[in-house]
């Protein structure tokens, strides 16, 4: 079984990569990647006081998710939402078992709604208005495969246009020992059932027991394998490079999904 | 939505192991909730723990999941043979066909708030036998249920806080429709751990008593562990009369506050009614609504707002978490469960410590008997999530 959207727009944020538009010369090959800590940009759609409260993994899902919907031409109140995150807001939860370690356990109300899986969607929900489903979900290191069959099965079974964010950030000591990801790193996609003007690609998915694909660039593929959002990232080198391409994308264990992009 | 069948399902929390329990004890009116005497928790509040967590022993191969919500998962899937179900349907399908939905919200993180009372004196590093991704890791529970089963296809968590196992339902019909998958595991496990206890602590929202949903005097939540399943299929052409069909989901968003629902239930309206549409229902075909009704006073009052704007006042209704506290992420799955055992047996059970109903709604302060043909059940959640899922029984 196969599932197939076309792209409309695309975010893109992480170490050396501001952008998808800015990074087009890195994902062909032209420029090499100089990883640079991800800069993430103060996210202006919030209310004042959302802001402060706001969280490395909140303003990365609202960049990447941004300028996906901006590149499509959408608006974010109409689209459907997917959320895929390995894990949460890793400064917010170090900060809440460090205090529960101790004998004054009384953590604040902001950390503690700031400590849902879906504190990112709700984020964004008041930034932009959308009252549209939003699917928050987690799969590890197969995050970003688990959100893009979800985006799909939208898209197929609903057809629905539906925007997919696949967002991690980093833990702190001692914490990152545990699972290291060194940076923040994020995904955007607008999904659409129909091919418009604006779409980019044609993807089908399916899945597949076959070997991944490895990215060339050193660099990249270093991103690919140490943060599960990046794991898309040969994806988005395929549509970079407007040709018709095959790929095989990390997911679970030996469930991998093969990947079909077609340029429009 | 064409139905999907829930062939199997099964659920464990403070009222009980398995359907039989759960039935009887609703039936008895019996409440699973006590004073609290959790780990080290020295909160005056009122718990609704499940019995014998700490004695389960996951298989030698699965040590790597061991943690306390995984221990609660394994006991909820070895109660009325869901667990040969689901081998069954993996001999029928295969194991790549059937895909694991399973909400949670705060997974294993018991785990690393444990681990963080062993922190290395000196490096400050965590203990060397603790594990991040198959315990605190919000997917672990998912990943235990897959590696439990052998099971190959798709899986995932979905974490949208107290809707999150409600939500299964919704992702699991999807994938199924999208013709990925032919069946799908669903469910919702969340267990007690300090984060919830003090966190809904910090906000106020928890009681002093075991918790009254909907009462004009309720002041606050009393939270729950559970583990709920169920297995969705294709219904076949002949079901049982008391088959229990899955028969809309609605799903919607607040887009208004992170801790507080919108005040007019907005958002938990358009649920309700997405739900209604997708099973092509009108308000007044629905014999029973399974409230969210957690007993904080903006909860209910919003939440009645909605259910009176859309069904007004004749529709019973009633919140289980007086008998069950909330159990948070497996709340939807619980109450899903729940609401099955209603269809199947002809109960609308009432809210249990609820003296006085703060409501114009017919909230059920005794329990009814009579037949119910479909019920529809809510689930809202922090950040403002909403799910709605209406269920049916198949001679209807």
């Amino acid at each position: 079984m196969t599932l197939s959207a076309y792209i409309e727009g695309i975010g893109l944020l992480g170490p050396g990569l501001t952008g998808w538009s800015g990074s087009q010369a890195m994902l062909t090959g032209q420029r090499p990647c100089q990883p640079d800590k991800t800069v993430l940009p103060s996210p202006a759609l919030l209310p004042a006081a959302e802001r402060r409260r706001s969280g490395a993994i909140v303003k990365l899902t609202l960049a990447v998710g941004l300028e996906a919907i901006n590149a499509a031409g959408l608006n974010a109140a109409d689209l459907a939402c997917v959320f895929s995150a390995s894990g949460g807001d890793g400064e917010n939860c170090h900060a809440i078992c460090e205090m529960l370690a101790t004998d004054d356990r009384q953590i604040s109300p902001t950390r503690f709604h700031n400590s849902v899986h879906n504190t990112a969607a709700g984020y964004w929900s008041i930034a932009t208005g959308a009252m549209s489903s939003a699917s928050v979900l987690c799969a590890f290191d197969a995050s970003f495969g688990a959100g893009l069959l979800e985006a799909l099965s939208q898209v197929v079974a609903d057809d629905a246009r539906v925007v997919m964010l696949a967002c991690d950030t980093a833990y702190p000591e001692p914490l990152n020992s545990a699972r290291p990801i060194n940076d923040a790193f994020g995904i955007a996609l607008v999904l659409s059932p129909v091919q418009s003007e604006q779409a980019l690609a044609k993807i089908s998915v399916s899945l597949t027991d076959a070997r991944a694909d490895l990215l060339e660039d050193a660099t990249l593929e270093s991103l690919r394998a140490s943060i599960p959002a990046a794991r898309g990232l040969p994806l988005l080198c395929a549509v970079a490079m407007r040709n018709d391409a095959c790929m095989v994308l990390d997911y679970l264990g030996d469930t991998r999904l093969s990947v079909a992009i077609t340029p429009c | 939505m064409n139905p999907l069948w829930l062939s199997h399902f099964t659920a464990t929390s403070s009222i009980g192991r398995g359907l039989e329990q759960t039935l009887a004890a609703l039936r008895e009116r019996r409440t699973g909730l006590a004073p609290c005497a959790f780990d080290t928790v020295e909160l005056a509040t009122f718990t609704g723990e499940v019995a014998g967590v700490d004695e389960v022993q996951l298989p030698a191969h699965l040590a790597r999941f061991d943690c306390r919500n995984n221990r609660l998962a394994q006991l909820g899937l070895m109660q009325d043979g869901f667990a040969g179900a689901v081998h069954e349907a993996i001999a029928k399908y295969g194991a790549q066909r059937i895909g694991v939905f399973i909400g949670t919200s705060t997974s294993g993180i018991l785990q690393t708030e444990l681990a963080y009372r062993q922190r290395d004196a000196e490096t400050g590093a965590l203990p060397v036998d603790f594990i991040y991704g198959t315990t605190h890791n919000t997917f672990s529970v998912a990943d235990f249920t897959r590696c439990y089963f052998g099971l190959t296809g798709p899986a995932v968590v979905v974490s949208s806080a107290c809707s999150s196992s409600a939500k299964v339902f919704a992702s699991a019909r999807r994938m199924m429709k999208a013709g990925l998958i032919e069946a799908a595991v669903v469910g919702g496990v969340d267990s007690l751990c300090l984060t919830t206890l003090y966190g809904f602590n910090s906000l106020g929202l928890l009681s002093g008593q075991a918790c009254r949903p909907y009462d004009a005097e309720r002041n606050g939540l009393s939270i729950g562990e559970a583990a709920a399943f169920a297995l969705l299929e294709h219904p076949p052409k002949n079901l049982c009369s008391d088959a229990v069909l899955l028969l809309g989901t609605g799903e919607s968003s607040d887009a208004y506050h992170m801790s507080s629902p919108h005040p007019d239930g907005l958002g938990a309206r358009m649920a309700m009614q997405d739900a209604l549409n997708m099973a092509g229902l009108a308000p007044s075909d629905i014999d029973y609504i399974n409230l969210h009704g957690t007993a904080t006073l903006s909860n209910d009052a919003a939440e009645g707002l909605a259910v009176a704007a859309l069904f007004g006042n004749g529709t019973p209704c009633s919140s289980t978490k007086g008998a069950t506290g909330h159990t948070l992420g497996a709340a939807g799955g619980l109450e899903a469960v729940i609401c099955a055992l209603a269809l199947q047996n002809g109960l609308l059970p009432a809210g249990l410590n609820t003296q006085q109903a703060d409501s114009s709604l017919d909230y059920l302060l005794e329990n009814r008997e009579q037949p119910v043909a479909r019920v529809l059940s809510n689930s809202f959640g922090f950040g403002g999530t909403n799910c709605s899922l209406i269920f049916g029984r198949a001679d209807h």
